[in-house]
């Protein structure tokens, strides 16, 4: 057999999930993943799952399931929903679940070590390619595909295109991951990575936080992309490791116990080769880089904060499994310190899991933000997709540390969002107008 | 099912799942007709009053982008919709459509040159679009898509593989 071209992630993802030595730019594979991932939808993937008439799902152990997207339950069906989820788990003996108020799918399964590098993730949700931020494949599906897994184990993947992205240098102070993300959407388009998978490379990456990290890949989904990828660092395996190790001491017996957690989470990473096809290369200097607002309707109509600043604002939100971590809980509480949510502003934070709630509430951040007058909520997806409360009132207005603006996604169709950084929306907050906040004190 | 025909229904460039499906209904709305109701709701109120068996959506760049939710596939299957000619789709959506027998076409010309309201005829056996403006061609499905296609959708298909299997 030929010795096959430099490779590039994706295609050595791929090759592995399918139990192949290498695979091609747009082949065909069935890929058997490690990870399937659902969340409240997964009521309805079990009455589709039905269809195929097994008393047995092939993969418990690989599934993950999350109470994320409304909870607690704001309705009875919501509420009926839940339990039959609750029940499917039980009867089939599913590996992974998290409960109401555990956090938000993504986060949680990054917090608990559920994916590791070089792992190949798939779930019903179209923010699965977070999970590159520790080198692992996500992909959103949809729940026919989950049902198709539970059912077999397998799916069919096209072993996309990849693009380079590079990040030289240090963000400067006030701009963040997030910026950087809206940037790259509002220069190259919603479909700008269409079918693609993303690399990010470069100085400016390897020194983001790992918290900082989680939002690139995350944000690609609106990017148009199948999955984004960033090398996993001795940072990502301490995380993972210390996490792997809390799960080995609470009695959990994981596969190859006799391997340590560093060699555990560090068995499957993958790297692209040097040389490896790239179907397009950016760059971007870091320096040059400021904070973005996204306007309504579309993520991908991105402009400089200075041009949209003054536009008034009747909710403010940091939340979700792009921006609700602790350093955005950090950053909104830098700028809530010692002063007031405006008056016809509401603004609303809810932390991405209960293991940044808790570590938000010991450094004080909890207690800032209510003293500055924002409402907490139960750790989730919050108002994200209109599904559970925040709902804003026609004609309103919401700047968001979410990932989507579109018209009617928090539940209202004619209601404006903006998208920004979290510290951006709690200036907003305090403002009552979209706000710098590296500008507040001269206010 | 080797031709469709309907009128054009006309949309622009990155039309999101939320828009075609909206969010606040994904964990509740079940049912044919009550998921068949929501289509484009938050886009064109005047569509699922109004689209009738066989019509075909037409639209630009990057439709279905957003949220993996199927049911911005299935409110059109339920409402009788032929096939979504596009200049291009969002990967989920595309294999949303797929995966339950939705047409999903990509053809950058035929787009540009239909107009709201006139009729459309697809022809699947020779991958040609026939519209006022005149004839467009198509590429074919590829292997895989086309053998889920054939059976009627994804859960058709597995279940027919399960059987042989067993």
């Amino acid at each position: 057999m030929k010795p096959p071209s430099p490779q590039t992630f994706a295609q050595k993802a791929i090759a592995r999930a399918a139990g192949l030595k290498f695979v091609e730019v747009g082949q065909v594979v069935d890929v058997r993943p490690d990870v399937v991932l659902s969340h409240d939808n997964t009521a309805a993937i079990r009455q589709t799952w039905l269809e195929f008439g097994q008393a047995r799902v092939v993969i418990p152990e690989k599934m993950a399931i999350t109470l994320d997207h409304a909870v607690p339950a704001p309705t009875t069906k919501h509420a009926q929903n839940h339990a039959e989820i609750r029940r499917f788990v039980q009867e089939q003996g599913i590996r992974y679940f998290f409960e109401v108020g555990r956090g938000i799918c993504h986060q949680v399964l990054s917090e608990e070590a559920v994916v590791l590098p070089g792992q190949l993730i798939l779930g019903a949700d179209s923010h699965t390619p977070h999970f590159g931020w520790m080198g692992a494949f996500g992909a959103g599906i949809g729940r026919s595909e989950v049902a198709t897994l539970w059912a077999t184990g397998e799916l069919w993947l096209r072993v996309p295109e990849s693009m380079l992205i590079v990040l030289d240098g240090d963000l400067p102070p006030g701009v963040t991951a997030k910026d950087f993300a809206l940037r790259i959407i509002g220069d190259l388009g919603a479909d700008g990575g269409l079918y693609t998978s993303v690399e990010f490379a470069g100085t400016g990456i390897e020194r983001l936080s790992l918290e900082s990290r989680m939002v690139l890949p995350n944000m690609m989904a609106e990017f148009g992309v199948k999955t984004a990828y960033i090398a996993p660092d001795v940072a990502v395996i301490e995380y993972l490791s210390q996490r792997l190790q809390k799960r080995l001491e609470n009695g959990e017996r994981l596969q190859n116990t006799d391997r340590s957690p560093d060699l555990l989470v560090t068995q499957s990473q993958l790297f692209p080769d040097a040389g490896a096809e790239y179907s397009a290369t950016y760059r971007y200097d870091a320096a040059a880089l400021e904070p973005y607002v996204a306007c309504p309707h579309s993520v991908d109509n991105v402009v400089p904060l200075s041009h949209v600043a003054g536009t008034r604002v009747q909710q403010a939100f940091i939340g979700t499994c792009t921006n609700g971590r602790l350093e955005d809980m950090a950053a909104a509480a830098a700028v809530l310190k010692d002063k007031q949510v405006a008056t016809g502003t509401r603004l609303l934070i809810i932390p991405s899991s209960s293991q940044v709630l808790q570590e938000a509430l010991r450094l004080g951040y909890i207690q800032t933000f209510i003293e500055a007058g924002a409402v907490v909520g139960v750790p989730g997806c919050g108002p994200c997709m209109g599904n559970h409360m925040g709902i804003p009132a026609p004609g309103e207005v919401t700047i968001s540390s979410a990932n989507r603006n579109f018209q009617g996604r928090m539940g209202t169709r004619d209601a404006e969002i903006y998208l920004s950084n979290p510290a951006v929306v709690a200036a907003s907050a305090v403002a009552g107008v979209i706000t710098d906040p590296r500008e507040m004190n001269n206010v | 099912m080797s031709e469709i025909r309907g009128r054009a229904w006309k949309y622009g460039d990155n039309v999101n799942t939320d828009v075609i499906f909206p969010g606040k209904y994904t964990y509740t709305a079940s049912g044919q007709e009550e998921i068949a109701s929501h289509a484009l709701e938050d886009l064109d109120p005047s569509f699922a009053a109004n689209v009738r068996t066989g019509d075909v959506i037409v639209t630009g760049r990057n439709w279905g982008c957003g949220s993996s939710r199927e049911q911005a596939a299935t409110c059109l299957v339920f409402n009788g919709v032929g096939a979504v000619i596009a200049e291009s789709f969002s990967r989920i959506f595309y294999r949303n459509a797929i995966n339950n027998g939705l047409l999903a076409i990509t053809c950058p010309t035929a787009v540009q040159v239909i107009e709201a309201g006139e009729i459309v005829m697809v022809d699947l056996q020779n991958h040609t679009i026939h519209c006022a403006a005149g004839h467009f061609s198509f590429p074919p499905m590829s292997g895989s898509v086309r053998q889920i296609v054939e059976a009627g959708g994804l859960i058709e298909y597995v279940k027919r593989k399960l059987v042989v299997e067993a």
